[in-house]
This record gives structure tokens, C-alpha cells and sequence, in this order.
């Protein structure tokens, strides 16, 4: 059975494949761990404050991200951003986004929910004397969150949020139906082109699950060492 | 320096944490609060720097009212030091750097100024070689002794101290009372939370009785020790002097 495959179309779109393809989905990622992670921080700081109002708003907004299908909401978001645009720009027509600027946006949003509440967690599990003594040296809250809590708890959860964005990392894939050219939709499109659907899907479950399991790996070596300083 | 005018606290609507609590410490004073678990003190000494709020009665430090809203807190805690029952260094920063941040984030030194400041109070409590360590790396009681420089960096008009030795094993409570006496003889105004009754014998001007959330006695050191006029005041110190 084998006889009839043809691996060398791997060989052949090796460069397609990854200069275009997982350089997308590793910027996309990347981008959107760091977007994610910013947002989700002050979407964990609103939950947890004693502001009125804001902890529901942001309890509603986990809620909602998180009961939505992700496919759902890159397409919604591809179709509403031109016209969110047009509302906050004032312009007569839609705003044209790209692809790119569009599921950057989308999973932004999506996985701030997800880190808000591993943030959270975090914020949680530092001790309320911590807070209280950065303030008796008279910091204000936000120093104290920016040089005081927060570190730690970014420390404390680091090996969550980066198993968070190993998941991440999978799920912008998804992007295939925007027709983007990620890893995923660069080898969907040599598949499609070269009628080698089998080599090329066998070729892309391979790359997601070594780079996937390499990363796992330094996550659970990470959180080895985290353990010991402790 | 620290008006303390019949302040009441509660938790909630059901329980009174404070009653009525009226005291003073003047400038230069030593005052112990003492008095059973439960009994308000710890609850007292962090109105007096609004770590607790308060509903009823005022507190000034230094002239300035710390129930006030309109009070820049931050501005007033950072005249303030305080010390806490478990140390509350930052674990994630080495201990000079736990010395150094709030010097230049709220008083906004150099880091060459508050390097020096910082490393000169190591010294003083005897820590300079620890610098570099980070916190989970020393003792309880030297922990508590960074603790105590890193309140007095930033030069504090007045010290809190909340039980500072009650989570000190005992072979470490007495060197971090040698810092407080060595404070206290320099002559800075200090509001001690405390059960060490040698430390109040030896360096208190007044010592403060709390019971059930009021001030039940308030007296100079050797009118409470001698003959204290209230009975519990009487019962706490023959339990806690009888060994």
C-alpha cells in the first residue's frame, strides 16, 4: 500500500510549508500568548477587585469566550471587525482588515479567557500579607500588582500558561477557514494541489505532535525546577 | 504623632472588632499593646495605618486624618514602617532588593542612593552578608530582622509592630527584640503589639491592656506592671508572667 504514496512531495514543499506556513502560526501564536496573557492579566485584575460592577463584567466575559466554539468566533469576528472598525473610526464604509490583523485579534480575545483565569489562580494563591506589606511601604495598587504580586504569580503559573499556549498553538489551525496560509492551510493547499492528502495530513500531524510533545516536555521540566526554588 | 479618637470597627454588621478605642502615642513614645487573642490589638495597629478600615472615630498620624478619604494613603503608609507576624519579605527578590524597591518606587532614590541606605540598615541588623540571598534562604528571625531594615529605609516617622516575634521560633525571638530595643533607645516612636513582656519591662513608656475589642487599661509601665486596676488586666498578667 505504501508503494503507492509519494513522500517526496514533503521534500519538495518543505520551504512553502514552514517559511510561510509555521511562520504564520508561530508569529500568530506567539503574538497572541503575549496579547492574551496582557489582557487576560487585567481581565483577572477586574474579577478580583473591589470595583462595583467590574468583576460581573468581567465574569461575563470568561462566560461568553469561554461557551463559544473558537471556529464560531474567528469567523464572526472576521466578518464584525470591518464594521466594529467603521463604528470607532466613523468611516462610510467598512474598514478592511486583514487575515492576519483578524485572527491575531480574535485570538487574542478568545484566550485572554483562559489565561484570565489561570491569572487569577495566581493572583489567588499569593498570600494577602504580600499585598498588605507592599502597601505599608506605601506603594500604590498598581505597583504593588506590577512589582509585587503579579511576578509571583506569573512565576507560580508559568508552567499553565505555557501549557495553555501549547493549546493554543494547536488551535490556530483553525484559521484554515479563513483561508489563511498557517502550517495546517500550507499543507491542505500542496494536498489539495497535488492530490496527496495523506501524505501531507500524516506530514502535519507529525510536526504538530513533536513540537507539541517537545514543548510539553520542557513545561514539565520547567516546573521540576519551579518546585525546587520553592 | 499617632491620635487614636473613639475609633469602632465592625466585621460585617454582627461582630464589634473595636469599641470606643481611645489612645495616643507621642513622639519618641514607646507604647505595648497587649492583651488575649481575639482582643482588637492586632485589628487596633493596622487602623492606625488604614491597612483595616474603620467606621466610626478618627485616627491622626502626624496631623493627618487616616480615615479621610480625600488622604493620599500611599504618601501616609510610606511615613509609617510596619512589621507583620510572618515577615512578609518578597519572596521573589533578593533581600537587598526588598530593601531597595519601595525606597525608589514611592520615595523615588537613585538606585545607587538606596543601595547605600539599604546596605547600611543590613549592616545595622547584622545582615550584610546576606544581601544577595533571597528571603526563603534565611531564618525566621533574620527574615524578621530584614523585615525590620526594610520598614526603616524609608526613614518611617513612626514604627508598627504586629506581633513581631510570635512566629519566631524561641532561640530567634531575642534577636529581634535586641534590634527593637536598639530601636527603641534611638528614640523612635513605636506601637508594639506584642506578648514579650521582658521587651515592654525594658523599653515601653506605656503599656496598653485590649480585651474584647476595648481598651481596657492604659497606663505608664510600672503602674501596669505593679498594680494594674483592672481585674482582667490582672488575671492576663498572672497567666502570662506565672512562667
Amino acid at each position: 500500500m505504501l508503494a503507492n504514496f509519494d513522500f517526496d512531495v514533503i521534500r519538495r514543499s518543505l520551504g512553502y510549508l514552514f517559511f510561510d506556513g509555521m511562520t504564520f502560526t508561530l508569529m500568530l501564536t506567539g503574538l497572541a500568548t503575549v496579547g492574551g496573557i496582557i489582557w487576560g492579566t487585567l481581565i483577572a485584575m477586574m474579577r478580583l477587585s473591589g470595583v462595583w460592577g467590574l468583576p460581573r463584567i468581567a465574569q461575563l466575559y470568561v462566560d461568553l469566550m469561554r461557551s463559544l466554539p473558537l471556529v464560531l468566533v474567528i469567523f464572526w469576528f472576521y466578518f464584525l471587525v470591518p464594521y466594529i472598525g467603521q463604528w470607532l473610526t466613523g468611516a462610510s464604509r467598512p474598514v478592511r482588515v486583514g487575515a492576519f490583523e483578524s485572527s491575531l485579534l480574535t485570538f487574542t480575545l478568545f484566550e485572554a479567557a483562559y489565561y484570565a483565569e489561570i491569572m487569577r489562580a495566581g493572583i489567588q494563591s499569593i498570600s494577602r500579607g504580600q499585598p498588605a506589606a507592599a502597601s505599608a511601604l506605601g506603594l500604590t495598587y498598581w505597583q504593588t500588582m506590577r512589582y509585587v504580586v503579579l511576578p509571583q504569580a506569573f512565576r507560580n503559573m508559568l508552567p499553565v500558561l505555557l501549557t495553555q499556549t501549547i493549546v493554543l498553538f494547536q488551535d490556530t489551525s483553525l484559521v484554515y477557514v479563513l483561508s489563511i496560509t498557517d502550517f495546517l492551510g500550507a499543507a491542505s493547499k500542496v494536498a489539495q494541489r497535488d492530490g496527496r492528502l495523506v501524505e501531507m495530513y500524516l506530514f502535519a500531524a507529525l510536526v504538530y505532535f513533536v513540537i507539541s510533545s517537545i514543548a510539553s516536555f520542557g513545561v514539565r521540566r520547567l516546573q521540576a525546577r519551579i518546585a525546587i526554588v520553592r | 504623632m499617632i491620635e487614636i479618637s473613639h475609633v469602632d470597627k465592625w466585621y460585617g454588621t454582627a461582630f464589634q472588632a473595636l469599641k470606643d478605642c481611645t489612645t495616643s502615642v507621642a513622639k519618641g513614645e514607646v507604647v505595648v499593646v497587649c492583651g488575649p487573642s481575639g482582643s482588637g490589638k492586632s485589628t487596633l495597629i493596622k487602623c492606625v495605618n488604614a491597612l483595616e478600615p474603620f467606621q466610626k472615630g478618627t485616627i491622626t498620624v502626624d496631623g493627618i486624618s487616616v480615615g479621610d478619604p480625600r488622604t493620599n494613603l500611599p504618601k501616609l503608609r510610606s511615613r509609617v514602617g510596619m512589621v507583620f507576624q510572618h515577615f512578609e519579605l518578597f519572596p521573589h527578590l533578593r533581600i537587598i532588593d526588598n530593601l531597595c524597591l519601595a525606597q525608589e518606587k514611592v520615595l523615588g532614590r537613585s538606585h545607587a542612593e538606596a543601595m547605600a541606605k539599604g546596605s547600611k540598615l543590613l549592616d545595622r541588623v547584622g545582615l550584610k552578608d546576606h544581601a544577595q540571598k533571597y528571603p526563603a534562604q534565611l531564618s525566621g528571625g533574620q527574615q524578621q530582622r530584614v523585615a525590620i531594615a526594610r520598614a526603616l529605609a524609608m526613614d518611617p516617622i513612626a514604627m508598627l509592630f504586629d506581633e513581631p516575634t510570635s512566629a519566631l521560633d524561641p532561640e530567634m525571638i531575642s534577636e529581634v527584640l535586641d534590634v527593637m530595643i536598639d530601636l527603641a533607645r534611638d528614640g523612635m516612636t513605636m506601637m508594639v503589639v506584642t506578648h514579650e513582656m521582658g521587651f515592654a519591662r525594658k523599653v515601653a513608656n506605656r503599656v496598653i491592656f485590649m480585651d474584647q475589642g476595648e481598651i481596657v487599661e492604659d497606663a505608664q509601665k510600672e503602674e501596669f506592671f505593679n498594680k494594674p486596676r483592672s481585674e482582667r488586666a490582672q488575671k492576663f498578667l498572672s497567666k502570662i508572667l506565672s512562667h
